[in-house]
């Protein structure tokens, strides 16, 4: 009888084991963030990416008490939460796309942060010869004359959105080209599936350096006005969506354009890279 | 292939140093896949035994749709899980978009169609004089129940293994409505994700490994179980 009984007592002992276990998970989970401290940060990858959310938040976080949930989508993603009041605060690098924005009163506060800049890289090879042009639409000019492979994001990110302005420039139209592929996917695989295809693309400096060991991949094109990179911070406006965070996205925004974030954000990558990722611009205007 | 030697190197210091980010990584993935597989096995065992056990109109169709389920495709319940706990949706009063919990409520949505499936398969494939032997031995009805499950317990188990596989190595879903927060909703798979998109083969790799591992183990744990029947 004991023998008989044996396996299904360890069943039952196994199961009351895990609810156990179970119903303190869900104790622990419940008593974690409440909801007037979180605030709602939708960025682009490249933050991310880089490393640099994950120097500041945390120094935030102990100056403020506010606890960050850091979204990472494409800045078209990420501009779409704020205008579905999703998110609370924005850190994105999509001039035109922030300015509609901000113009049609879903963003607030909008106020410049850092930059850096966009790359055309490709293989060392360079089938187009575009590393001996000075200008972005040149080199773009010359891709399309060749019909060399182009990667494109197509995910209506900040980068994605300065590529369509740089063919306009060229006046290119490169949709539906064949040596003109969309990948869809965030900066860091694309540029891996460059490197596997021979293919060029355009990639902001940060990630490119952040993961330059693992791609076959040079700088062929850079320093060109059209090629800068702005990264701007704003608030949802809580008016149009009353459950968005007011204070703590503004919190957010202030910490972003202080002397301090401004400071790490000047010195930050290079130890790692041997520059900046990012040059600090807080106070300035877009022109300069 | 340098790579993968890297990987394999990187995933052992990962775990002979206790990385407290690793550690607290793969720890959440346990115990939010655990939990909902907890909670998919509370509704899809009843509910596969309940429609098993009874005939009604619309059974097949109903069998059907539990069989479609068992494919629900991870990025289907993360979009509209995602929809439907946003601040403005129709539960964005709980505000639980992403939080561990809503990350449980998408894994148990797709372990359960699974669970259900596989135990209503268990159920009906019990030999059907079974159910007579029992209620004439005088059993009541909660008791019949009781003893089928526990008849079916293999199988009912391989539906726990399915289950829990289907949703600790889920990704879709996880990252939609968890966010892939750092230190709070960030899993082995999310983390994966992020770290080849950054470029980190080598801790990607590790990751990888260390939830193939921890697959393995709770696997073997639940194959003991299952297995020690069968043995006697």
């Amino acid at each position: 009888m004991l023998k008989h009984l044996k396996p299904t007592t360890v069943f039952y002992i196994v199961l009351v084991a895990f609810i156990t276990l179970c119903g303190f998970i869900c104790f622990f989970n419940g008593k974690t963030s409440s909801k007037q401290n979180a605030i709602i940060l939708a960025t682009t990858t490249s933050t991310q990416d880089s490393g640099l959310l994950d120097t500041l938040i945390p120094i935030f976080e102990k100056q403020t008490g506010y606890f960050v949930k850091t979204i990472a989508v494409g800045s078209g993603a990420a501009m779409a939460m704020g205008r579905e009041g999703e998110a609370d605060v924005l850190l994105v690098h999509s001039p035109d796309a922030e300015k509609k924005l901000v113009e049609e009163g879903y963003g607030i506060n909008r106020r410049i942060v850092m930059h850096n800049d966009f790359i055309i890289v490709g293989p060392g090879s360079d089938p187009a010869k575009i590393k001996s042009v000075k200008s972005s639409a040149e080199a773009l000019k010359m891709i399309a004359k060749t019909g060399s492979l182009f990667l494109s994001r197509g995910d209506h990110s900040g980068t994605d959105a300065k590529e369509k302005t740089l063919w306009k420039k060229a006046n290119i139209n490169p949709a539906g080209q064949k040596w003109y592929q969309e990948t869809g996917l965030g900066m860091g695989q694309t540029l891996g599936i460059a490197a596997e295809k021979k293919g060029y693309t355009l990639t902001d400096r940060g990630t490119y350096l952040s993961m330059k060991k693992n791609l076959n991949l040079d700088i062929l094109v850079e320093g060109d006005a059209d090629l800068l990179n702005i990264y701007h911070v704003m608030e949802v406006n809580s008016t149009k969506w009353p459950k968005v965070n007011a204070a703590g996205a503004k919190a957010f925004a202030d910490f972003m354009v202080s002397k301090q974030t401004q400071g790490i954000i000047k010195t930050f990558g290079i130890d790692k890279f041997g520059s900046p990722l990012f040059f600090p611009d807080a106070g300035k205007k877009m022109e300069d | 292939m340098e790579l993968i030697v890297q990987g394999i190197i990187k995933a052992f210091e990962l775990i002979i140093s206790f990385d407290p980010e690793v550690l607290g990584i793969t720890w959440l993935s346990l115990k939010i896949s655990g939990t909902a597989t907890l909670i998919s096995l509370i509704i899809g065992v009843s509910i596969g035994t309940a429609v098993a056990l009874n005939n009604f109109f619309g059974k097949r169709l109903v069998i059907s749709l539990i069989n479609t389920g068992m494919g629900l495709p991870p990025v289907v319940v993360g979009l509209f899980v995602t929809i439907l706990i946003w601040r403005n949706g129709p539960f964005g009063f709980l505000g639980i978009l992403y939080t561990p919990t809503a990350m449980i409520i998408a894994q148990a949505i797709i372990a359960t169609p699974i669970v259900m499936g596989i135990s209503l398969a268990a159920i009906q494939n019990l030999p059907p004089n079974l159910r007579l032997q029992i209620l004439s031995l005088g059993a009541s009805r909660l008791q019949l129940v009781w003893v089928l499950i526990k008849e079916a317990r293999l199988p009912l188990l391989a539906a726990v293994m399915a289950g829990f596989g289907g949703v600790i190595s889920e990704v879709g879903a996880s990252i939609m409505v968890g966010g892939n927060i750092k230190g709070y909703s960030r899993v082995l798979t999310t983390a994966t994700v992020m770290e080849t998109s950054k470029g980190n083969f080598d801790i990607a790799i590790a990751l990888g490994l260390i939830l193939l591992l921890l697959a393995f183990v709770i696997n073997f744990l639940l194959t003991q179980i299952q297995q020690r029947q069968k043995l006697r």
